[in-house]
């Protein structure tokens, strides 16, 4: 049934589905435990459950109330008591509740609800208490939450640390299923490329999956797939955002395209919380913009409005009449909404005049051009030096090593000594590295490195240890043309290619990569890039590659950033799926609760 | 310092974009603040309460949930399987190949624990007799298997090895329990076996079980990466001062890098040192006796803080102190080997802070062997006058640093955001900018002392404006009038003569 093939395409896939699977499995598993219950929620599921499920639909089903799952004694008087939690071992270990009551000589009934999926490792933790008999463990496979029209997360902010630093693969085969989910219900799938280490072994997870289930032939939603690994490409993460949803995202922290404007926004004492995505009209048409551009559409939208208020001054009561039951209530949300707007751009302009972000973009786009180095440094130095935002120092240093190279004893002077496990690992994702002249550049390269190296008077030199990854971002910036021209004129109000969500200084590096595989249909012509990425890619041909195929559906690119992706790169994407209609549009997925890839990396690795 | 300033201005004037900037007086901001206005003044028009919460919840909400059962049995259904093949290929992984270690060890004193388990799965059905691939395939599917067939060393660390190469994390850490038994074997065996051992670690770090992590590190060959900084990190659980100094005194003896060593060591030195300041201190503080303390009361202790900050620390409460003693800032310098940029703007900070106006002047004077004095820094006086400004300088003190500022455009812009009138007058009269003399009067207050600076500027310069236009009229009249009255003279003195030859 609601699986029909879908004739209107290439309008997107419907994902409502995927919510109401995904509500359906919960309600069933709630009603496994029949009767009165309390439910326990873990924390960061709390966003991702609102967008399924509301309390009314959980008390429908017998949940009497709602905790947040936390390490203290349980004060709950229910005979029930369920758990809905991710497979951490953290939180297992929390719920001990079981062994306090037996203590207490207390009988209930205890039910644990892993999503997506159970761990081996939380099971030992069970088996450990000793509670494994007294406790009934489930999986409520909700894998992915639809965000937007176009865009849908795994909400998995623990998938980048565990995958990339820990060298822990536990969420491969998660990736794969939520893939496969999607085959089953969007597919088949006519084509898959990818590139990294992880999107092979997601690949691999979900093509295994495929042969153990069943596929039903029905017309595909979804064309194309391209699987990314984040660490292909760390550049674009650690660059300043200056599209608007990006820079909301900086200032406000976007969760679960839900954000919370204070009162510095709101001009009001109470701060609200906003649903950002494409029902609101006016963060619609600027969120993809670059910042710049905002202002002029506000100010225009403003004097719209102030037009469309206008009007009703000397209508007579007919036309006042129908002015109130047919205008006035959109006009009062895009009203609300234009303020809102207009104060979250007050808030970020008075945010980021504060903190020297003309001189902090020059820097960035001069390390991407690779062009006054020197004074680059140096601004990076003092930035250090004054123990600016630390967060900041560390991105801009990581930007400088993959870039050109960089110096860190500063840093553990202003910062503490400590951050030596910091760069470690750093090191060890990649996001640190060192640049090892003459091995993978060209002779005009090395050249002009040493010309470099000289200018700075060794300062580069001594810079990280030997653990460190290459990076040849240099290399592949000219290769693949990621740095425009500079003396030409780029009018930010009319993009001519994705450089726009960097000011024109620069094109992210995954999404041309997955604009040149696209449209060269697969790797042939790119093998010296692959070669500078450290290889790992793969392009494979799947059901209705033949003719007859050729609907509108294989123009529905369906990319996975596994580790997660920035609304810059969301923007740059939708760019490049409205200017080539012909071949492209786009659909982004990304795998992290949080697209804010350069803070929370960094934040998250102390 | 002159050139770069001109290759800044050059790179934004020459630049590809539009010269968009995150500055307060910028026009796009001011249009922006009109069009809130705007939107404020139309506000009273609108009756708020009714729809507050159709902001809030733009809500996905729609059709109604669908039978249960549907949904459930449309997800069994899926999970059928099917005879046909997929199109799609097996990509290779890099999946190492398998290979059956062997182990010298006896396996009967190996196993005399007699730990089985089995793993059960979503039925509980555990018949069958699987191969390590198809177990481990199982368990991938979340099905029961029993791992209590695979009880040889060999047969275990084969069914690590198919869940290694089988990709999923899951899977591998669960045979390792099984091994947990005899930490030394497992030990060993992982560490030919990188993939499994990061997930042991993981897992280990992860469950918080620091001594059986311990002591597999004990295990592991010294020279494995990142070891050394692993047992550094213990210390960031030690809480009491001394122990914590002591902890770290010990890891002095870790081959770290040659680096690495480097920044250790300054840790536990820095350590001891506040150690030592903190006790001296407190002491001064409790004791009430050092008018700094009083005046300014320390609102944090400062152990543990970074050397930056121990820097700034000192250089508030004990920056006249002789070089010899521990918490002087030129002994800290000394010791940790700072640049002097770092010590510059750290010690600029801290006076600022304190309003020291005199030592701020003083960090900045440099004397030759003459005892001329000139201004002089390391950093770029853009960036002190920012320093300064952070530090709420008055506009005073601000001014004097503004005035430094080589890049005439550059110092207007500091000026006017600093207000130091002054300057901004001094620089248009210097540029010769009578126009924006002119505007910049329209900024100043009615009857202000830079108003009226003003428009004696502009009175002179037009005063000088005519003598300088006058001057050259006045000569070349002159000079009209000279020739006019000399040439017929000489002509007529000439010709005769000329003629008489």
């Amino acid at each position: 049934m609601a699986h029909s093939a879908r004739t209107d395409c290439p309008e997107l896939p419907d994902f409502f589905l995927l919510k109401r699977l995904a509500r359906d499995q919960l309600i069933y598993l709630l009603e496994q435990l029949p009767g009165k219950k309390d439910l326990f929620i873990e924390a960061d599921l709390m966003s991702p459950l609102d967008r399924i499920a509301n309390v009314s639909t959980l008390k429908q089903h017998e949940v009497d109330k709602l905790y947040k799952v936390e390490y203290k004694p349980i004060v709950s008087t229910s005979d029930q008591l369920c758990f809905l939690i991710r497979p951490r071992i953290q939180t297992v270990k929390w719920i001990y509740v079981a062994n306090a009551d037996k203590a207490t000589g207390r009988f209930r009934r205890y039910k644990i609800i892993f999503t997506p999926q159970k761990f081996y490792a939380c099971d030992a933790v069970l088996e450990e208490q000793g509670i494994i008999g007294d406790v009934t463990t489930d999986e409520w496979s909700f894998y992915l939450l639809p965000l937007d029209d176009d865009i849908i997360s795994l909400e998995l902010p623990e998938f980048f640390r565990d995958n990339f630093l820990a060298g822990d693969q536990r969420w491969v085969r998660t990736a794969g299923s939520a893939l496969h989910l999607l085959h089953s219900l969007y597919g088949p799938f006519s084509k898959v490329y990818g590139i990294g280490r992880c999107s092979k072994m997601a690949y691999e997870s979900w093509r295994e999956q495929v042969e153990e289930g069943e596929q039903k032939a029905r017309q595909a939603e979804i064309g194309k797939v391209f699987l990314i690994d984040r660490d292909v490409d760390f550049v674009t993460p650690l660059c300043s955002q200056v599209v608007y949803e990006g820079l909301v995202d900086d200032i406000f922290k976007i969760k679960c395209a839900c954000v919370e404007f204070g009162p510095d926004v709101t001009s009001s004492d109470k701060s609200i919380k906003v649903m950002l995505n494409s029902q609101d009209r006016v963060f619609n048409e600027i969120r993809n913009e670059h910042f710049s551009n905002v202002f002029g559409f506000l100010s225009q939208k403003a004097r719209n409005l102030q037009t469309s208020y206008d009007k009703r001054r000397g209508m007579d009561i007919k036309q006042m009449k129908t002015f109130v039951s047919e205008e006035l209530k959109g006009l009062k949300q895009e009203h609300r909404l234009l303020s809102l707007h207009i104060g979250a751009c007050e808030s970020i302009m008075k945010k980021k005049t504060k903190q020297d972000f003309q001189e902090l973009l020059k820097t960035e786009h001069s390390l991407l051009e690779g062009f006054e180095i020197r004074e680059s440094i140096s601004f990076i130095e003092e930035h250090i030096n004054r123990q600016v935002s630390m967060i900041e120092s560390l991105r801009l240093l990581c930007l400088l090593s993959i870039t050109e190279n960089g110096k860190s004893s500063f840093f553990l002077c202003s910062y503490g000594v400590d951050h030596l496990l910091t760069f470690a690992n750093l090191r060890q994702l990649g996001l640190l590295v060192e640049q090892q002249p003459g091995e993978t550049l060209t002779v005009m390269e090395s050249k002009v490195g040493k010309l470099v190296n000289d200018r700075t008077g060794g300062k580069l030199s001594d810079a990280f240890s030997s653990l460190a990854k290459k990076s040849n971002f240099r290399a592949l910036s000219r290769k693949l043309n990621l740095v425009p021209k500079s003396d030409e004129e780029y009018d930010l109000r009319v993009p001519r290619d994705m450089a726009y969500i960097f000011s024109g200084a620069y094109v992210p590096l995954s999404c041309k990569l997955i604009e040149q595989v696209l449209e060269r249909d697969g790797w042939t012509g790119l093998e010296e890039v692959t070669r500078l990425l450290n290889g790992h890619e793969f392009a494979v041909t799947g059901y209705g590659a033949d003719s007859k195929a050729k609907n509108d559906a294989q123009r529905i690119i369906l990319v996975m950033f596994l580790g997660g992706c920035t609304f810059s790169e969301i923007s740059a994407l939708r760019f490049l799926g409205r200017e080539k209609p012909s071949m492209l549009f786009l659909l982004t997925i990304w795998l992290m609760e949080t697209p804010r890839v350069s803070v929370t990396l960094i934040s998250s690795i102390f | 310092m002159m050139k770069n300033k001109a290759d800044e201005e050059d790179y934004w004037n020459s630049s590809k974009f539009k010269a968009f900037t995150f500055d307060d007086e910028d026009d796009e901001f001011s249009r922006l603040k009109e069009s809130k206005r705007a939107v404020n003044s139309i506000r009273p028009l609108v009756d708020e309460d009714d729809d507050e919460e159709e902001v809030e919840k733009v809500s996905w909400s729609g059709e109604p949930v669908g039978s249960i059962s549907w949904s459930v049995n449309e997800t069994a259904a899926s999970n059928q399987r099917t005879d046909r093949e997929p199109a799609f290929p097996k990509i290779n992984t890099d999946t190492t190949s398998i290979s059956k270690s062997h182990s010298g060890y006896s396996l009967s004193a190996l196993f005399k624990g007699e730990t089985h388990r089995c793993i059960l799965g979503k039925d509980n059905t555990l018949s069958g007799d699987w191969s390590p691939e198809e177990t481990v395939q199982r368990m991938q599917q979340g099905k029961a298997v029993s791992l209590e067939k695979f009880r040889s060393l060999q047969d275990k660390l084969l069914l690590l090895d198919y869940a290694v190469s089988a990709h999923d994390g899951n899977v591998i850490t669960a045979p390792l329990w099984d091994l947990f038994v005899f930490p030394e074997v497992l030990f060993r065996e992982l560490t030919d076996r990188q993939t499994a051992l990061r997930h042991f670690i993981h897992y280990l770090t992860e469950s918080k079980d620091q001594r059986l992590l311990l002591e597999l590190l004990r295990y592991l060959p010294l020279s494995t990466p990142g070891l050394p900084l692993l047992q550094y990190k213990e210390h960031l659980g030690i809480a009491d001062e001394n122990k914590r100094r002591d902890f770290l005194k010990s890891c002095l003896s870790l081959p770290f890098s040659p680096e690495d060593s480097v920044h250790v060591e300054d840790h536990y030195t820095l350590l001891e040192r506040q150690i030592i300041i903190e006790a001296t201190d407190g002491h001064a503080e409790r004791g009430g006796k050092q008018e700094i303390f009083q005046k300014f009361p320390r609102k944090a202790s400062i152990l543990n803080m970074p050397l930056i900050t121990t820097l700034y620390y000192c250089c508030f409460y004990h920056y006249t102190e002789s070089e010899g003693t521990y918490s002087s800032p030129l002994n800290i310098r000394q010791t940790f080997k700072l640049s002097e940029k770092q010590f510059f703007v750290t010690a600029l900070a801290a006076r600022a802070k304190l309003k020291a106006w005199p030592d701020v002047d003083a960090l900045f004077t440099s004397r030759n062997w003459l005892g001329f004095t000139r201004k002089k820094s390391p950093l770029s006086f853009q960036r002190v006058v920012d320093v300064l400004h952070k530090n709420s300088a008055p506009t005073q003190v601000l001014q004097d640093y503004v005035a430094l500022v080589d890049d005439a455009e550059l110092r207007i812009t500091l000026a006017q955001k600093h207000k130091c009138h002054d300057i901004v007058i001094n620089t248009y009269r210097d540029l010769k900018d009578r126009q924006q003399l002119l505007g910049y009067r329209a900024k100043m207050a009615r009857g202000s002392a830079e108003e009226r600076k003003i428009n004696e500027l502009l009175n002179n310069s037009v005063r000088k404006k005519i003598l300088s236009v006058s001057l050259p009229v006045c000569l070349s009249v002159c000079l009209c009038v000279c020739l006019s009255v000399c040439l017929p003279v000489c002509l007529s003195v000439c010709l005769p003569v000329s003629l008489t030859c």
